[in-house]
C-alpha cells in the first residue's frame, strides 16, 4: 500500500487529502460503511421515486410515473373526504329546528362556521363580505329588516328569495307592479305631488326637508297613495316588504332627491331563491349565521 | 479517531471506514453502580409513569401524565396545560438547554455518559448481550464461530429479548397519549387506533436498531451535542482524564520493577488496556479527551480495579481538568471551581425561567376571555340612530365542573344593551352563559349604544365575565367604534 502521494498526519495517523491552508491540513477521515450505504440507498430510492411518481419535465408535459399519483387527484380525494365529513356533521342540523340549533352549542358552532363559509361564497357578492350591503342591498348587521329579522323570516327569505322566480317567493301582492309602484313613470302622481310626498317622507324620520316644502300636501298624498303599504304612520309592513319610513335606515338613500327618484321610478329589489341551489343544511346554517349578524324582529 | 480504513477509491483514498465492533467488558465500581442506578430510575419512570393515577375529579382523565392530543390538553400531575399556555414548553426547553449547558460547564459530557436515552438503552442492551453471550472474550469468540448451534441459539435469544425491550419501549411511549390501562386492553384486542400501532412499530424499530446495532456510532456520527458541547466547554470543566503526568511512561509491572531498580523514571500505567476494553464507545482515554468519549467513567472503575490489584494508588484515570494536570506538573495544588461566571449565568437563567413559570402557574386564572372586534363593518347604525358594534368572544372554562358566567361590558353609557346569540339574559339584560367543564365557548355579541349616547369615534371599553358561583372574574379590554 506504499504510495508516495499519501500524506499521513502524524498526530492521528490519518491520511490527509493533501489540501493545506496556512499549514493546516485536511484529514481524510472516511465515513463509516453504513453511512455510505445509506447514501447509496437514497440514490436508489431517488431513481425508484422518479420512475414511480411524477417527476421529469418534458416539452409540453411531464413523466406521470407508474403509480398514477397526482396532486390533483389527492386534492379531489381530500375535498371529497371533507364534504363527506361535513355532511356527517351537518346531519344534526337536518332534524333540528332553527331555535334548537341556536340553543345547542355544538350545532350552533357548526352552523356558524358553515354559514360563514356559505355566506362568503353565495351572499357576499351583493351583501358584501361583512354583510354591510350597499345601495339597494340591505345591510344585514343593523336592526332594520324589510321582510322580518326573526330566524324563521330570514330562513324563508333565503329559501324563496324576494320577487324571484320561485313559486313561493316573497313579493308585494300588487298584481300590476311587483315591488314599489313607479308613481311618476306610470303617471299616477305629478311632479309637485311627488316632491311634496318625498319631503313628507323624509320628515317622518327627522331628515332635512327642502325649504318651503308643503308637508301638509305631502301628507295627504301619502295617506291616499302610500299608506296602503307603508301604513298610516309610515312604519312599513314586513308582510309586504314595505320599509319603515320613520327610522334612520334607508336602503336607497334618505335625502329628498333620492326619495323623489324612488317614488318616481319605483323600486323592485330582487333576491334570488336559494332553495334550488343550496342544500337545506346550508340554508339553515346561513339563516343562523345571518341572524347572528344583527337578527331582530 | 483511528482510521482503520478499507474499501473503495482505488487505494488512493478509502471511501468508507468499516465499522469496528466494540466488545465492552464488564466492570465493577463506583461509576458502574451510578450507571445502574440511573438506568433503573430513568427506565422505571419511563415504563411505569403512564400507569400512575391522579384523581382530578369527575370530568378529567385520572392519568398523572397525559398528552391528550384530541382534547388538546396536557396533564402533568396537578398541572393542566391548555394550548394557549404552550409557552410553558418554551420555558421547559430553556430550562432543559440551560441545565445541559450547566452540566457541561461543571462536568463536560456527563449527560452523554449517564442520562442520554441512547446511552441508557444501549447499556441495557449490552447487559442483555452480556447475560446471554457472556463477557468480552466469549462474545468475540462467538462471533468468530458463526452458524454453530450455540451461536444460533444465543443470537436468537438475544435478538428476541432485544426486540421485546424495543417493543415495550415503543408501547410505553404511546401510553402517554391515551388512558394507559384502556389502551393496553385495546392494543391487546386489536381495537387501538392505527397511529398507536404505527408509533409502536417505529419506536420498536428505532430502539432495536439504535441500541442494538448503531450504539456508539450514534454518538460519534449522528449526535450534534458533541459538536456543540466542544464549543461550550472550558478548561474548568471536569472531564474523564488520564493523568499522563502520573501514568507515563508506561511499563508492565515486571518491567517497571526492573526499570525502577535501574533508577529510571516509570509511570503508574501498566498498559493493561483495561480502560479500552471496558469502554462502550471503544476509545482509548489515554490519548486524551476525544469525540468518542461519553464520560461514563467506566474506564475509571476499570483502572482503579487494576491499580488496586497491583497495589498502586487509584484514580490514575479520574474526573479532572487539563488545568490541574498542568498545575500538578508545576507542583501547584489542583483547583476545582464549580462556581464561576459561566455556571452562575446558567444557574441564574434556570432560576429566573423557573421562577417565572412557577409564578405564572400559581397566578393563572381558571377562566379566560378573548375578544375579537368585527372589522367589517367596524360599526353599524341602527334604525333609532344608535350605534351597534359586533364582537366575537371566546370564553374559557378551565375548571372541571360546569360554570355559569355573566357577561358584562364596562365603559359604555347607560342604555347600552348586550345581545348574545342563543343566550338568555339576566334581569339587568346581561347574557348568562353556561360553559361545560374544561371547555371553551365562542359567541357573537352585539353591543348596542343608545341614540342618546353620542359617543366618539373610539371608546375604550372592557368585557368582563363573572362566575355566578364563585364570583371569579376576568376582563379583556377592547374598543367601541362609532361614526
Amino acid at each position: 500500500m506504499a504510495n508516495h502521494n499519501k500524506h499521513i498526519d502524524e498526530a492521528t495517523g490519518t491520511e490527509t487529502t493533501g489540501h493545506e491552508w496556512d499549514g493546516l491540513q485536511e484529514l481524510n477521515t472516511p465515513l463509516p460503511r453504513w453511512w455510505v450505504m445509506v447514501f447509496y440507498a437514497t440514490i436508489i430510492w431517488a431513481i425508484g421515486y422518479t420512475i414511480l411518481m411524477p417527476a421529469w419535465p418534458l416539452v409540453s408535459s411531464y413523466t406521470t410515473g407508474f403509480l398514477g399519483a397526482s396532486q390533483r387527484s389527492q386534492a379531489i380525494a381530500a375535498h371529497n373526504a371533507a364534504v363527506e365529513s361535513r355532511s356527517a356533521a351537518g346531519s344534526g342540523l337536518v332534524d333540528a329546528s332553527l331555535e334548537e340549533i341556536q340553543g345547542n352549542q355544538g350545532l350552533l358552532e357548526f352552523a356558524m362556521a358553515n354559514g360563514r363559509a356559505a355566506f362568503g361564497d353565495n351572499c357576499a357578492p351583493c351583501h358584501g363580505t361583512g354583510a354591510t350591503g350597499a345601495k339597494g342591498y340591505p345591510n344585514l348587521n343593523d336592526d332594520a329588516w324589510l321582510w322580518g329579522g326573526s330566524l324563521d323570516a330570514i330562513h324563508t327569505t333565503i329559501q324563496h328569495g324576494i320577487r324571484g322566480e320561485d313559486d313561493d317567493t316573497r313579493e308585494s301582492p300588487v298584481a300590476y307592479a311587483i315591488g314599489m309602484q313607479a308613481w311618476g313613470d306610470d303617471g299616477l302622481l305629478n311632479e309637485q305631488q311627488i316632491r311634496n310626498v318625498s319631503n313628507y317622507v323624509v320628515s317622518l324620520s327627522g331628515g332635512a326637508t327642502e325649504s318651503g316644502a308643503d308637508l301638509e300636501a305631502g301628507k295627504t298624498v301619502f295617506e291616499e297613495n302610500c299608506a296602503a303599504c307603508h301604513g298610516e304612520e309610515g312604519k312599513g309592513s314586513q308582510d309586504l316588504g314595505a320599509p319603515n319610513l320613520t327610522d334612520k335606515i334607508w336602503l336607497y338613500g334618505g335625502d329628498v332627491d333620492t326619495v323623489v327618484e324612488t317614488v318616481t321610478h319605483g323600486r323592485k329589489g330582487v333576491m334570488p331563491a336559494w332553495s334550488g341551489r343550496l342544500d337545506p343544511v346550508t340554508i339553515k346554517s346561513l339563516a343562523v349565521y345571518v341572524h347572528s349578524l344583527g337578527g331582530g324582529v | 479517531m483511528r482510521a482503520d480504513t478499507q474499501g473503495g477509491g482505488g487505494g488512493q483514498s478509502p471511501l468508507y471506514a468499516a465499522a469496528k465492533k466494540v466488545y465492552p467488558q464488564a466492570v465493577k465500581g463506583t461509576f458502574r453502580n451510578i450507571r445502574w442506578a440511573v438506568l433503573i430510575i430513568t427506565l422505571g419512570i419511563y415504563y411505569l409513569l403512564p400507569f400512575v393515577r391522579w384523581d382530578r375529579g369527575p370530568n378529567a382523565p385520572d392519568q398523572a401524565v397525559l398528552v391528550d392530543l384530541p382534547g388538546r390538553r396536557f396533564y402533568f400531575f396537578w398541572i393542566e396545560i391548555w394550548p394557549q399556555e404552550v409557552y410553558y414548553f418554551t420555558g421547559l426547553l430553556i430550562i432543559a438547554a440551560m441545565t445541559l449547558f450547566l452540566m457541561n460547564a461543571i462536568a463536560g459530557r456527563v449527560w452523554c455518559g449517564y442520562l442520554c436515552w441512547q446511552t441508557v438503552w444501549t447499556d441495557l442492551f449490552y447487559a442483555v448481550e452480556r447475560l446471554i453471550e457472556g463477557d468480552r472474550r466469549d462474545r468475540m469468540k462467538l462471533d468468530k464461530n458463526r452458524w454453530t448451534g450455540e451461536w444460533i441459539l444465543e443470537k436468537v435469544s438475544k435478538h428476541t429479548i432485544w426486540l421485546l425491550i424495543a417493543w415495550w419501549t415503543g408501547g410505553a411511549w404511546v401510553l402517554y397519549f391515551a388512558d394507559a390501562p384502556t389502551l393496553v386492553k385495546d392494543l391487546a384486542t386489536g381495537q387501538a387506533p392505527f397511529a398507536a400501532y404505527m408509533f409502536i412499530g417505529i419506536l420498536t424499530f428505532t430502539t432495536y436498531v439504535f441500541a442494538g446495532f448503531m450504539r456508539e456510532q450514534v454518538c460519534i456520527y449522528m449526535c450534534p451535542w458533541p459538536r456543540i458541547q466542544a464549543a461550550l466547554t472550558d478548561e474548568h470543566a471536569l472531564n474523564v482524564t488520564y493523568r499522563y503526568d502520573r501514568g507515563e511512561p508506561r511499563a508492565s509491572v515486571k518491567q517497571a520493577d526492573k526499570l525502577r531498580k535501574a533508577g529510571e523514571q516509570v509511570g503508574d500505567c501498566i498498559d493493561c488496556n483495561q480502560c479500552v476494553a471496558v469502554c462502550p464507545t471503544g476509545v482509548d482515554i489515554r490519548k486524551g479527551l476525544q469525540l468518542g468519549c461519553i464520560q461514563c467513567g467506566l474506564c475509571i472503575d476499570a483502572c482503579n480495579t487494576v491499580m488496586d490489584k497491583v497495589g498502586r494508588e487509584g484514580n490514575l484515570i479520574a474526573y479532572d481538568t487539563d488545568i490541574n494536570i498542568q498545575r500538578r506538573m508545576e507542583g501547584k495544588e489542583p483547583v476545582f471551581k464549580p462556581i464561576r461566571a459561566r455556571t452562575m449565568v446558567y444557574v441564574v437563567m434556570i432560576a429566573l425561567v423557573g421562577a417565572l413559570m412557577t409564578f405564572t402557574l400559581a397566578t393563572r386564572s381558571f377562566e379566560g376571555l378573548n375578544v375579537l372586534h368585527d372589522r367589517n363593518p367596524l360599526y353599524v347604525q341602527l334604525s333609532d340612530g344608535g350605534v351597534r358594534n359586533g364582537y366575537t368572544i371566546r370564553i374559557l372554562n378551565k375548571r372541571t365542573e360546569e360554570r355559569v358566567f355573566v357577561l358584562s361590558v364596562e365603559g359604555m353609557p347607560k342604555g347600552t344593551t348586550l345581545q348574545a346569540v342563543g343566550i338568555t339574559e339576566t334581569a339587568a339584560g346581561d347574557p348568562v352563559i353556561p360553559i361545560g367543564p374544561d371547555q371553551t365557548r365562542e359567541l357573537r355579541v352585539l353591543v348596542n349604544a343608545d341614540s342618546s349616547a353620542n359617543l366618539g369615534k373610539s371608546v375604550p371599553i372592557a368585557f368582563r365575565i363573572t362566575d355566578t358561583g364563585s364570583g371569579e372574574s376576568v376582563k379583556t379590554e377592547d374598543y367601541f367604534k362609532g361614526p
